[in-house]
């Protein structure tokens, strides 16, 4: 699995740094941002789909690889 | 003494003089579809069972009160409106009975709140360094301090008022000590967020009057930071630049202004309710107790079902937007509490839900102006809950058979403003 925000809709709200720190962080301006490569192990996955559901602007994608 | 001229005295016109201003209508609403507003009694004390009406049979009601507005009570409708700058214009974000005028825009009184693009994203990133997630933790140990001092002085008694002697005060210190106001100017503070927020269906000479009593405070506290330059908002602001210029005076007290009056009553508002509905709830008073860690996810759904704001934008041009005609400065009232309560975007969307997992909720806005304090309103809410609940062992309602014993707030900020508790 892997994480990857659209900075086009991230308005910075910070949810998924709240619920995902492992795999989320914030930039100076407090607009999220994926931490390393994005791929996200077996364990986190769980984490990642809650980070992306609870996006209030739909910026998060998930996508199986 | 440092010189500044762009800080000159207030003069007579320099607030809320020219703009439209419509007729004011008060009273009992005949029909909310066709008459709505939200400044009379029946909406402060309980507006959840109009919108969920008028979402099932509107579901974009209107009203004439205002020179005109509409209110749209999806989740769907309220998103696309606040996504839509092109069409919805920020340049008044309190609906009232006075429309600055349109050359306000894309600047506005209260930058970034009150701007259009492409204005906005400079203004607003002038502001988000201060208010990131980072920056704000470095508040929490003073607000947790001052919770329990506020605490320590219920010491012997049995009824106390959560909303005055407790919620009220904690984002009032917290942003005070962020724009470098003296905090014993407390008192001042309410009374601001009180004329701005709450006199909507004032007289034009009395909103004035108010309106020039904060700024000439404001001023005050500019010159009080040109003579002391310290580290903190207000100087941060008089030194900033915008396009390579320093800031319009202006611009200086306009964000001045939305930052103490937006940081105050939003969040004393949320954790006023958030007491509230744990003073009547007794089995989620007991789990989050039993579970520390639920309050986290237990706030968001506090957020969500009590969503203390309500922002408005003014139509710009004359259109069928949704099934509706709507003209050029119509108000929308764009109700964030409303669209959280939308049975097509949230299960059990009535219900407070305090372990829900999946909460994707519009309490802080959405798109371009997202709160920008809403690391910080979280933070209080957090710390002013975790400090309550460890330090109060049981709480109901004082006078739960009496609904007038608690007070709401009138007007788009909604929240206890007086909440006596029983506390043991």
């Amino acid at each position: 699995m892997k994480v990857r925000i659209n900075p086009e809709l991230c308005q910075g709200h910070g949810r998924c740094y709240d619920l995902a720190p492992e795999l989320f962080g914030a930039d100076e301006e407090g607009y999220g941002q994926v931490l390393g490569d994005g791929l996200v192990s077996p364990d986190q996955e769980r984490t990642a789909r809650l980070a992306a559901a609870n996006c209030p602007e739909r910026a998060i994608d998930v996508e199986e690889t | 003494m440092s010189v500044d001229d762009r800080f000159r005295p207030l003069e007579q016109g320099d607030v809320e003089e020219e703009g439209i201003r419509s007729e004011i209508i008060t009273g009992p609403v005949s029909d909310w579809a066709t008459d709505f507003s939200h400044l009379e009694p029946e909406w402060a004390a309980d507006p959840y069972p109009i919108q969920d009406d008028l979402r099932q049979r509107c579901p974009i009601a209107h009203t004439d009160r205002f020179g005109g507005g509409w209110l749209p009570t999806k989740y769907e409708d309220v998103a696309a409106i606040a996504y839509d700058t092109e069409r919805f214009s920020s340049r008044s974000i309190i609906m009232g009975n006075f429309r600055p005028p349109r050359d306000v825009a894309p600047v506005g009184g209260s930058p970034p709140i009150s701007s259009d693009p492409p204005f906005h994203q400079h203004a607003r990133k002038l502001l988000l360094g201060a208010f990131t997630k980072t920056a704000i933790s470095r508040q929490e140990p003073a607000t947790r301090a001052f919770c329990h001092e506020l605490i320590d002085k219920f010491e012997g008694r049995d009824v106390v008022d959560a909303a005055t002697e407790y919620a009220q005060h904690i984002p009032m210190r917290v942003i005070a000590d962020m724009l470098g106001f003296p905090p014993e100017d407390g008192p001042q503070f309410a009374d601001f967020v009180e004329d701005l927020l709450e006199g909507i269906n004032l007289p034009p000479e009395d909103r004035i009057q108010r309106m020039e009593r904060l700024f000439q405070y404001l001023l005050d506290q500019v010159h009080d930071h040109l003579d002391n330059p310290r580290d903190d908002i207000t100087s941060y602001l008089i030194g900033a630049e915008i396009f390579g210029q320093k800031l319009t005076a202006e611009h200086v007290t306009g964000a001045m202004a939305l930052l103490l009056i937006a940081g105050i009553d939003t969040t004393w508002s949320a954790i006023g309710s958030s007491l509230w509905h744990l003073a009547r709830n007794p089995a989620d008073r007991q789990r989050l107790r039993a579970e520390p860690g639920l309050l986290p996810v237990a706030m968001e759904e506090f957020l969500r079902a009590y969503a203390p704001v309500t922002m408005a934008r003014l139509v710009k041009e004359d259109m069928t937007w949704h099934g509706v005609d709507m003209k050029a400065d119509d108000w929308i009232l764009l109700s964030f509490p409303a669209a959280n309560r939308d049975p097509a975007q949230f299960d059990r969307a009535g219900e407070v839900v305090i372990d829900r997992q999946v909460n994707r909720h519009a309490a802080f806005g959405l798109g371009i102006h997202r709160c920008l304090g809403s690391h910080l309103a979280r933070m209080e809410l957090r710390v002013a809950l975790e400090v309550w609940l460890a330090r109060i062992g049981e709480f109901t309602l004082a006078e739960p058979g009496n609904p007038a014993a608690v007070r709401w707030s009138t007007g788009q900020i909604r929240g206890p403003r007086a909440l006596p508790l029983k506390i043991k």
